[in-house]
């Protein structure tokens, strides 16, 4: 069990929720080459350490939010609140 | 320690008669395939290590003398032709066939734990070839043969119970993959075929196929070569078999960095690049190839050399239960409830589901997968009700966008991957070592593996199984 910090609903088990995945900064569909594109699509960092993520409230409030979780342990850190810009990756 | 599992490991199959005498059977049964046209594996090169038998076991228990190591524990040398960062089925596979059919023996492979720390020790071990790709197919069909003659050329009990593999359909639109999946199969002379739910009673006659069930049965794909074995003996045997060709295998050494001259990236890592050794918890290693089989772990590794993979980790558990009297003849998978199922000889119902739903390095298990797992298999079978679980464990997984692997070269010269192995890689571990043998003895990519390139996620010619190999690893 995983209890997931939504900013809007507060802790909830991550069953309620869907892991989007690494937040990733999308290019620009009309400028990006096939190949930048696909690497938007397919390839991840997968660190094995903090890393910003989004996630999904399925069965809450039913809105996307990003937070930063440490995939080696499965900490989150500073819980995010609405409106709270998370640094690192856009 | 290993050797005394695997001493443990044959008492207890000598005291079981049946499984003594079986595999011998299934030997002739081999050999007579033969002919069929799969490649011998031990070419010339190949003398084997010595074969387990009753008599030694007794003559050993007359004399007192207990069992040799099972691999040679020698010191790191400063530098070797490759080095395989991984000790499980992969690596090992790689290191066997690089010695037996290629004659490379200088070769390390390298293990941050202890051999078949993995995923390899932590599989389901179902083993089968009804893929969903023509790719697909031939590879995992050529994975099979190799499981067919193991026992004989490694020397080595690996107990392969080829019971049959039914994976059932709940709804028109996956029986309509069945079908897709039957026909692909067949046009490669894979024996597979749609049965009907009465069909499927015959065979596993505690399935609720009533219309009734909350998701009823409404057919299934039946696999009879498929089937499961013993995974810690595979992993044993090519390690064995390996070491007797002069393989060297060393524990708790732990990959720190790979060495790159030349690319583009930071310190002569990335594209343009070339290998030339790694650093380790024990010192630094030089070699011209690097191979990474570290399945879970691929991505950190890739890292270190500066490529990037299509490549996320997910754990997946399964579950044990206490063993009861043999019931379960075949081994049953439901894509649509997220669960399969099959019975070890010991009479355990070895229980897996599909990922955890979000990406991780913790191998855990969580309350979610057994409430699903108990939830969806009584579903299928009310009669386990009554069963308990002894115990439940997870593994890492490395997840591709398309199911499939990423096998052979990388941008960097030297350093090349056999990852990508997800849910379903163990049943891969012979052929993938055959191939990633050939490719790192020729290098030039085997046909068997063209599909398979890291260059297919650039070029977008993806090669799709989530289909056959989602929940049915
Ligand atoms: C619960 C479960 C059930 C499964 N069921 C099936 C099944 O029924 N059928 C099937 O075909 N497949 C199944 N799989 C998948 C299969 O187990 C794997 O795909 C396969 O074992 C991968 O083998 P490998 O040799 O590539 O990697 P692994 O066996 O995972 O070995 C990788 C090794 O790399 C080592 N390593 C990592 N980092 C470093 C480092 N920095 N330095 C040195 N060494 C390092 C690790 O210690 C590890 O031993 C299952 C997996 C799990 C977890
Ligand atoms: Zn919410």
């Amino acid at each position: 069990m995983l209890l997931v910090p939504c900013p809007y609903c507060g802790p909830r088990n991550s069953s309620d929720l869907r892991h989007v995945g690494e937040a990733i900064s999308r290019p620009d569909p009309n400028a990006a080459s096939p190949e930048q594109w696909r690497s938007y699509l397919y390839l991840r960092d997968n660190v094995a350490d903090w890393n910003v993520e989004t996630w999904y409230c399925t069965r809450g409030c039913r809105k996307y939010f990003k937070v930063e979780r440490n995939t080696a342990t499965n900490e989150f850190r500073d819980p995010p609140m609405p409106g709270n810009k998370i640094g690192g990756k856009a | 320690m290993a050797n005394l599992s695997i001493g443990e490991g044959f008492i207890f199959t000598l005291l079981r008669l049946r499984n003594y005498v079986e595999p011998m059977g299934l030997l002739n049964d081999v050999a007579s395939r033969g002919a069929s046209g799969a490649k011998k594996i031990v070419g010339s090169r190949g003398s084997k290590p010595p074969r387990y038998s009753a008599a030694g076991l007794i003559a050993k228990g007359l004399r007192g003398e207990s069992w040799p190591r099972v691999w040679r524990d020698v010191p790191l040398r400063s530098a070797y032709d490759v080095i395989i960062v991984g000790g499980g089925v992969h690596g090992l596979a790689t290191a066997y066939y690089l010695a037996t059919n290629h004659g490379i023996t200088n070769v390390a492979v390298l293990d941050k734990a202890y051999l078949g720390s993995g995923g390899s020790g932590r599989n389901t071990a179902i083993v089968r070839s009804n893929y969903l790709t023509p790719e697909g197919v031939a590879f995992y069909d050529r994975s099979l043969a190799l499981y067919n003659s193991m026992t004989d050329d490694l020397n080595i009990n690996v107990m392969f119970s080829e019971r049959g593999h039914l994976t059932l359909a709940h709804s028109d639109s996956a029986l309509r993959t069945m079908h897709w999946r039957a026909e692909v199969n067949k046009l490669q002379n894979i024996d597979s075929s749609v049965i009907d739910p009465q069909q499927v009673k015959e065979i596993v006659p505690s399935l609720n196929v009533s219309s009734d069930a909350h998701h009823p049965i409404a057919g299934a794909l039946y696999h009879p070569p498929g089937g499961i074995i013993r995974h810690d003996a595979v992993v044993w045997g090519y390690a064995r078999g390996a070491d007797h060709h002069g393989v060297e295998m060393h524990q708790k050494t732990e990959v720190l960095d790979i060495v790159c001259t030349g690319g583009e990236g930071p310190d002569g890592k990335g594209r343009g690049g070339k290998v030339t050794g790694v650093r380790t918890n024990r010192g630094d290693v030089s070699a011209p190839i690097v191979v990474n089989c570290t399945a879970g772990w691929a991505t950190l590794i890739s890292d270190m050399a500066g490529v990037r993979l299509p490549i996320t980790t997910q754990p997946l558990q399964a579950a044990v239960t206490e063993p009861v009297k043999v019931f379960l003849p075949a081994v049953v998978v439901s894509g649509s409830l997220h669960v399969y199922v099959s019975q070890t000889d010991r009479g355990e119902l070895v229980f897996g589901a599909a990922v955890d739903p979000f990406t991780n390095y913790n191998v855990r298990g969580s309350l979610d997968f057994t409430e699903g797992l108990a939830g969806h298999i009584l579903e299928l079978m009310p009669g386990v009700s009554k069963m308990r679980l002894l115990r439940q464990w997870a593994g890492l997984c490395d997840m591709t966008p398309d199911y499939s692997p990423v096998m052979g070269f990388t941008p960097v010269d030297g350093f090349l991957c056999d990852v990508g192995w997800g849910t379903y890689g163990f049943k891969a571990g012979p052929v993938a070592g055959e191939q990633m043998a050939e490719c790192i003895a020729t290098q030039r990519t085997p046909k068997l593996i063209e599909a398979f390139k890291l260059g297919r996620f650039e070029a977008g010619r993806l090669v799709g199984e989530k289909g056959a190999a989602a929940v049915g690893h």
